[in-house]
């Protein structure tokens, strides 16, 4: 007996067509596109080379030369917003992925193993939550020295026991599932349980903590910068450019408004595509926004 | 005069119509019963009635209870009547508490929020109606917390609750559901103790027919949101007049057919078992060639060597913390229980909630370990083996569970969810091949092709039960362990899926262990019967002997309070006249 079990099957083609109907995730998309866009223009050409310093253009207002106006030293505003968006977007990034990467391994090992090992791991997850992270990476910052890199290290580490915590809460209410009591009836072992069944279903969890956690890095950035760890003059950050502007609110609002409405758009463009994401990877989604 | 009537009540939800044309009354001291399966729409009048309905909801019609139009009443009359005037009863009596307040003070609180009583008062009266609904205060202060009470206990809890205040009208949805035969029972004859001694009002909704019938002095029988008939219980039941009557009464009583597995004559046509198979016939005949046909199969397989064997296993958990370092006495789930299955028997181990039933059967699944004794699959001891030594013996063995929601991971298609035992092959099969073997398990539990590519979520209960049968046939097992199989379905799914194991255990020579506490399933598909209670096989037999005559206690009271749909249709007819 031959059965007709030649189906065509779902292609990236149609999941990319339901990902662009899905209202919030194409807004997100779009914007988190424009702003990687102007970080990776910025390396080709800015309205205005940042290191020069034009005096006497300094505190100009927003105008159809300067569309951001200028800062103190005379740079043009929106050239540096352009350049911080690469280290902002940057350090966020390798940081979450710092997190991702050791953090969620770690939760479901200790979620799968249960016993010491998860005890172990937990009590050392509590030990880092312990200390307030930016406090810690100022710490980090400070012995080894200010910069984009060690700051990228420090906001990493922090972000470990967040996503260790989010992962193994979330593998541990699965486990305890009917389902994967048959996938071990079919002898699969924990390590394949885990990457066929837990991670899959935990995965909106991890997405909508990684959206948070990269808009926290974004901020903590800004936070090491606006205290001087961060990323070193002359290259611009949103967060130094914070810093700078905190003292000329009055006279340059400007100064303050434009990275700071940068980094608005950039973690809400993040958020509405993690929701987005996390709705077209669930198979139930039959909504649209 | 009715105390509630509801008058050519229709709803809709959104633009979907959930209701369609309800009549429905309920006199003081009256119990009426709503039966009908999931989706018919019970629920969904008991919501309204209480006025809980999801925002989007437009109800028509008139639903008038002791004289207040309900579908015009504000939010704050409404507030004013429910827990106080109407009082609702839920399935779940897990989720139905709040599990950081203390028993007393959830019932208190309907009390003191509805009279205004102070708390000591309140308190008083939550003393009073727990203490009537069957927890004493000396045995169950109300400083108790939910966790620390059992299901049935729990149960009470919520009815003390919807009860405090003597309501006129109770709503009682699935009320026993959850719960295993003998608490059932108890909870039911609670129930009626409290409609007969306050004169109040009950809306039992089930979708038992034989619970209803034995509670009810009207019932009202719904399906796809509309009343298909209504009247008094004996005569409705007894004439099954409406043709979905006597469709949902037969498949309440149904017993699928069954052969014995004789591989040479077994003809290997598979046939679908949709609809709601005519296989049952008069009591009498099934129960005597059922009878006839265990006492030939049994004693020929006994000779061969067990598919099964347990010998004197124990399973021991530790005890409540009861200090920092102390720890309570070690609780026995199972206690010194051996076993033997024989290859193609179908065998139940019955008995209530909580007596060990679960846990002896993951121990045969090799899922748990006993703490002491061991267990044989085919003369091999597989209890305490690695994965990769137990591999041979998961190939032969595999498991259909109660929930036919959660038993299947909602981010993985058909395919691959049914294919998950072929990972015990020794040799992988290619994508293709697999997706053959897929489709040809399908095919065997009544499903297409076309279903490989769809998630668990498009599927219905029954449909899920069938996928979940599929992938434990698709290694072709010898043993299937089913935990509370068809508890969750509704009758009429329940009948094909009774049909379905049984045409499988003809057809393959499955065997299979039954976990039950439901007494007509053991009696439908099972040669054999293990009664089991607090841990301990207290008595074992061939099933209708043991269903019929029982000896232990614990198989006396399960038997006692299994309902009965003959029985308690006779019951009513003598009652009802």
């Amino acid at each position: 007996m031959t059965l007709q079990t030649e189906i065509p099957r779902e292609n990236l083609g149609s999941l990319a067509a339901k990902a662009l109907r899905h209202k919030s995730f194409a807004a997100g998309f779009l914007v988190t596109l424009l702003v990687a866009g102007m970080a990776a223009l910025s390396f080709l050409w800015t309205p205005y080379d940042v290191t020069r310093l034009v005096i006497s253009d300094k505190l100009l207002a927003p105008s159809a030369v300067h569309w951001f106006g200028t800062d103190h030293f005379g740079r043009d505003v929106l050239s540096m917003v352009m350049i911080g968006a690469r280290n902002s977007i940057a350090v966020a990034l390798v940081a979450v992925g710092i997190g991702l990467g050791l953090g969620v391994p770690l939760g479901c090992w200790a979620a799968a193993r249960g016993g010491l090992v998860d005890e172990a791991l937990m009590r050392l997850n509590d030990l880092v939550f312990a200390f307030p992270a930016l406090l810690s990476a100022i710490m980090i910052t400070a012995i080894f020295g200010p910069g984009a890199i060690n700051a990228i290290i420090a906001i990493g580490i922090f972000n470990i026991p967040v996503f260790a915590r989010v992962a193994r809460a979330g593998a541990l209410a699965i486990w305890p599932r009917e389902y994967i009591l048959a996938a071990r009836a079919a002898g699969k072992s924990k390590a394949l349980i885990t990457l066929e069944h837990i991670l899959p279903n935990i995965a909106t969890l991890l997405l909508v903590q990684a959206t948070i956690q990269f808009a926290l890095g974004i901020l903590a950035e800004a936070s090491l910068s606006y205290v001087g760890l961060g990323a070193q003059p002359p290259m611009p950050s949103w967060g130094r450019m914070l810093f700078e502007a905190q003292t000329r609110m009055a006279q340059a609002p400007w100064m303050a408004i434009f990275p700071g409405m940068a980094i608005v758009i950039t973690v809400l463009a993040l958020n509405l595509l993690g929701d987005g994401v996390a709705d077209i990877l669930d198979p139930k989604s039959r909504r649209r926004r | 005069m009715s105390l509630l009537e509801i008058e050519n009540l229709s709803l809709a939800i959104g633009n979907r119509p959930i209701l369609k044309d309800i009549d429905l009354t309920v006199a003081p001291g009256e119990v009426v019963g709503l039966v009908g399966e999931s989706g018919s729409g019970k629920s969904m009048t008991a919501m309204t009635v209480m006025q809980l309905l999801p925002f989007t909801a437009k109800a028509a019609g008139s639903v008038r209870f002791d004289g207040i139009n309900i579908l015009a009443a504000t939010e704050d009359q409404m507030c004013a009547l429910r827990g106080d005037d109407i009082g609702m009863v839920f399935q779940e009596p897990m989720t139905a508490l709040n599990p950081v307040k203390t028993i007393g003070e959830q019932v208190a609180e309907g009390i003191r929020w509805h009279t205004k009583a102070g708390r000591a008062e309140a308190e008083d009266r939550a003393r009073k109606i727990l203490d009537r609904v069957g927890l004493p205060e000396a045995r169950f202060p109300l400083a108790r917390y939910p966790h620390e009470l059992s299901g049935g206990q729990r149960q009470r809890v919520v009815i003390a609750i919807a009860c405090a205040l003597k309501p006129k009208l109770l709503i009682a949805d699935e009320p026993t559901t959850a719960l295993d035969v003998v608490l059932q029972a108890q909870i039911l004859d609670l129930l009626r103790d409290l409609v007969h001694e306050n004169n109040m009002g009950l809306l039992l909704i089930s979708h038992d027919l034989a619970v209803v019938t034995e509670m009810s002095d009207r019932i009202t029988i719904m399906r796809h949101g509309e009343v298909m008939e209504a009247g008094e219980t004996a005569r409705t039941l007894s004439r099954q007049v409406h043709p979905y009557t006597r469709q949902l009464a037969l498949a309440s009583m149904h017993v699928p057919k069954r052969r014995s597995f004789f591989p040479l004559e077994g003809e290997m046509s598979p046939k679908a078992t949709e609809g709601v198979a005519s296989g049952s016939k008069a009591p009498g005949t099934t129960e005597m060639s059922r009878s006839g046909h265990s006492v030939a199969f049994s004693p020929s397989r006994g000779e061969t060597t067990p598919l099964v064997s347990v010998e004197n296993v124990s399973r021991l958990y530790p005890g409540r913390r009861t200090s920092f370092f102390g720890r309570g006495a070690p609780i026995h789930a199972v206690d010194d229980v051996s076993l033997d299955i024989a290859p193609a028997q179908s065998v139940a181990l019955v008995g209530r909630s909580g007596c060990g039933k679960s846990t002896l059967a993951r121990m045969i699944l090799a899922l748990d370990n006993p703490s002491s004794g061991a267990v044989r699959f085919r003369g091999e001891t597989i209890s305490n083996r690695g994965e990769a030594e137990l591999k041979p013996a998961r190939r032969d063995m595999q498991v259909v569970f109660q929930d036919p929601y959660g038993s299947f991971d909602p981010r993985q298609k058909v395919e691959k969810l049914v294919a998950e035992p072929l990972h015990l092959l020794e040799t992988k099969p290619s994508q293709s091949e697999r997706r053959e073997m897929v489709a040809h398990a399908l095919h065997e539990v009544g499903l297409g092709p076309a279903d490989l590519d769809k998630y668990p979520h498009e599927f219905s209960g029954g449909q899920r039960q069938r996928l979940s049968i599929a992938r434990a046939i698709i290694t072709r097992p010898r043993l299937i362990v089913a935990d509370e199989p068809v508890s969750a379905l509704d009758v009429s799914i329940r009948a094909q899926i009774l049909d379905l194991f049984a045409d499988l255990n003809g057809r393959l020579g499955i065997a299979y262990l039954f976990i039950t506490h439901d007494l007509t399933v053991a009696r439908a598909i099972t040669d054999e019967v293990l009664v089991m209670h607090e841990g301990r096989i207290v008595e074992r037999g061939v099933t209708n002997e043991i269903l019929d005559r029982p000896q232990s206690e614990a198989a006396q009271a399960l038997v006692a309070a299994a309902p009965d749909l003959h029985r308690a249709i006779a019951r009513k007819i003598q009652e009802q006249g």
